[in-house]
């Protein structure tokens, strides 16, 4: 009796429930944007607070080449997961690769920014408060972005091997899910570092 | 039942090795093994917390004693604070979710199992890192030992030039690290509940315990990641000479109170929302009732789950405010009462008219209502800024969030664990020994913690080390600390039912309480499986409509 109405029989309607990749990854975005709010908040605070320069004003520079780059890598990683859901292989390995090079270019931007601070302008962590706060801030997201090129570039390699097939596009989708993040990130830190706080 | 389909083996005796079982143990994804790692993590370290508090209630059982010196009282505060929230209660709650949550929506594992499977050990070696300081923070031959700045860590106190040696790393790693495991954990009770429900269950027709957990998932992600983002900014000035915390560069002391209590007030109800949950499964079952409201509760959730994020400065009123500031704070702490009270008056409604069983998880959960309607009173009482201008920092302070996470939190997690128990163990625990443990636990609680108002009122700080006489406080904290021998008395009766239990007790049946969830359908303890046919269910009591088909729930709900 109890199993007669306990199985799947008595139910008609079919069973649909959301994707628990999806819910997954937009948990841990909700996430990272609660830690990113505190790092923007700290900033925000701290913007001509420092009580020693140089200021923002003096070092930075508008980082445009890396900001169209990432931003551009928003669209390049949406058509290839557009390329495999409709089992268009080689286009999507074209256009993986392009994420992987705009990401990579990003990352050098940002790594040749840093090194034109360090050693041509002097301002590191524990210079001032602006030192602090930009590094922490800009080091945080080009913390993403590289975690996001690690997994861009293993599944180049799985790609190369021949391990990618069109079933596997949700899990692409669902990482790209991630990719949108850092880059909506970078227009917000964008806008506090180099506009508002500048 | 053990003719059931759904219940195809009876207990079944492993006889393997006792390397090969533990080996099992280290290297599981199932739920229900992980959340018995977690709750017996979380038992350990209740006994490490424990003993921390009692060497404090000893030095301070009679004024100007010298049982430890002033920077050991300073570690055991801090030790006590942050084992007791982090590697006690967060664990337990969690434990009870990862193996309750997939068997009441009528699954067979978390979303993520892996993923659980990591959440755990982040959590366990953060627990490890943190008191590996004892010997690893320049301790034992150094300065440093463990950390000795308090569980809220303020600035400057946590500054190199305060804090010599690694004790304070060593906290913000273990707070780090185990950080990252609740994030785990909450993203995954989240997928869990919303995508792997069984057949028919609706949201709304989800076991309260999940709605719940839910909440807390969310609650959990957007509340841990604050602190762990001040514990970086924290690691950043520590070790790469950063300034956020650092008021002589122009840094601000009262930023990291912001940022720790916006992590902190949420945390408290992170840990009482499940408590909740406990009781909200529990009572209707000895009250032979459906929960009084269900929607009500759920929604009454929701709003504290909500309101809890905007109530953090609260405990900043003595930092000095704005007036605006103070009055906002306020406000939203009196309002956050509101629901609370409302889930209580359905606990009420709950039991009204029912046939109250007085059974040991019952007992717990009356006595939950009891104090936890007292632990909101004084809350209320210090929501006001200026009584709290008056007592904050006082032993009132300690007395009111004892109340809190003892008397509210702790007691429902007895009654959930002896609710659990025969599921989890097969085996029944012995109701006698169980009533012991409640009335010791009850009369130690009492006699501990109402009386520990009182120095508060008259003026005891929090935190100090010693006393003089002839304050009027001698006499308070003598019976505060005499009550610390009832409660130890009831944790040991406690201890030792579960493990007397564990070898001798009755075997409990897949069903001992005649309850209504899906988690009592199948065997106790689960299959690996949990259920041989993925269960549909109708409506919010799928067992009640099975065992009463003549009257089933669906046709009201």
């Amino acid at each position: 009796m109890r199993s007669a109405a306990i199985t799947r029989t008595s139910i008609e309607p079919e069973w649909v429930l959301p994707s628990r990749g999806r819910v997954g990854m937009f948990s841990l975005i909700a996430a990272e944007a609660a830690v990113f709010t505190i790092f923007v908040v700290a900033y925000i605070f701290y913007v001509g607070k420092s009580v020693s320069g140089p200021t923002p004003k003096d070092v930075l520079e508008l980082p445009i080449v890396g900001t169209v780059c990432l931003l551009s890598s928003s669209v390049t990683i949406h058509l290839a997961v557009r390329a495999l859901r409709n089992s268009k292989l080689t286009v999507f390995g074209v256009w993986w690769f392009v994420t992987i090079v705009l990401g990579a270019i990003f990352l050098i931007g940002t790594g040749m920014e840093w090194r034109h601070l360090i050693f041509d302008d002097g301002v590191t962590v524990n210079t001032n408060l602006f030192g602090t706060t930009y590094y922490s801030l800009v080091g945080l997201h080009a913390f993403h972005v590289t975690v996001g090129l690690i997994v861009l570039i293993l599944g180049m390699i799985f790609f190369l091997l021949g391990e990618i097939k069109p079933e596997h596009s949700q899990r692409a989708e669902i990482f790209s899910l991630y990719w949108h993040f850092v880059d909506v990130v970078w227009i917000v830190v964008f806008t506090v570092v180099y506009i508002v706080g500048r | 039942m053990a003719s059931d389909s759904i219940a195809l083996n009876v207990i079944n005796q492993d006889t393997r090795p006792i390397g090969d079982r533990l080996h099992d143990w280290v290297v599981t994804v199932d739920h229900k093994k992980l959340g018995i790692l977690y709750i017996l993590y979380g038992l350990v370290f209740l006994i490490i917390g424990g003993i921390e508090a009692t060497i404090m209630r000893i030095q301070l059982v009679v004024p100007h004693n010298h049982f430890v010196s002033p920077e050991v009282f300073n570690r055991m505060f801090t030790m006590h604070g942050t084992t007791m929230i982090f590697f006690v209660i967060m664990p337990i709650l969690f434990g009870f979710g990862t193996y309750l949550i997939p068997l009441m929506i009528g699954t067979r594992d978390m979303a993520f199992p892996r993923l659980n499977a990591f959440s755990f050990w982040l959590t366990a070696f953060g627990g490890l890192l943190l008191y590996f300081s004892f010997i690893g923070g320049n301790g034992l031959y150094g300065a440093g030992n463990a950390p000795d700045v308090g569980w809220f860590a303020y600035a400057p106190l946590t500054s190199r030039a305060f804090s010599i040696g690694h004790s304070t790393d060593f906290w913000t790693l273990g707070l780090l690290v185990s950080g990252f495991g609740s994030i785990g954990t909450a993203v995954n009770f989240i997928a869990t509940i919303l995508c792997m429900r069984c057949p028919g269950m609706t949201l709304g027709k989800m076991p309260l315990l999940a709605w719940l957990y839910l909440i807390v998932g969310g609650m959990v992600i957007l509340a841990i990641s604050p602190l762990t983002a001040a514990q970086l900014m924290l690691s950043v000035d520590r070790y790469l000479g950063g300034h956020f915390f650092d008021t002589q560069a122009g840094g601000s002391a009262v930023l990291w109170m912001h940022f720790f209590w916006i992590f902190g007030h949420p945390e408290v109800y992170i840990l009482v929302v499940p408590a909740f949950a406990f009781a909200s499964e529990i009572i209707p079952v000895f009250s032979r009732k459906p929960i009084f409201g269900y929607p009500v509760m759920v929604a009454a959730t929701v709003c504290i789950g909500f309101i809890s994020f905007s109530v953090w400065a609260h405990h900043m009123f003595t930092v000095g405010m704005s007036s605006y500031g103070n009055t906002f704070f306020t406000v939203t702490t009196m309002i956050i009462a509101v629901p609370t009270g409302i889930k209580i008056f359905n606990w009420i409604g709950t039991m009204w008219g029912g046939k109250i069983q007085f059974k040991a998880p019952m007992l717990f959960c009356i006595g939950f209502l009891f104090q936890f309607l007292i632990a909101g009173l004084t809350g209320i009482m210090m929501a006001a800024s200026p009584f709290d201008w008056q007592l904050g920092n006082s032993y009132f302070v300690v007395a009111h969030f004892h109340y809190v996470i003892v008397g509210g939190i702790l007691f429902t997690v007895f009654g959930a664990f002896y609710y659990w128990f025969p599921k989890m163990s097969g085996r029944m625990y012995s109701e006698t020994l169980a009533k012991w443990h409640f009335w010791l636990f009850l009369i130690g609680f009492h006699l501990t913690f109402d009386f520990m108002h009182i120095p508060g009122i008259l003026g005891m700080p929090r935190r100090i080390y010693t006393y003089e006489p002839g304050r009027g406080w001698g006499i308070w904290n003598m019976i505060v600390s005499i009550g610390v021998v009832f409660q130890i008395a009831g944790i040991l009766v406690f201890v030792f039912n579960l493990l007397q239990s564990l070898v001798k007790g009755e075997p409990a049946g897949g069903d001992p309480w005649d309850a209504w969830t899906l988690e009592w359908s199948t065997n106790s303890p689960p299959p690996e499986y949990n259920f041989a046919r993925i269960p549909v269910v109708q409506s919010r009591r799928p067992l009640w409509d099975i065992k009463h088909p003549e009257d089933p729930d669906w046709k009201y709900e």
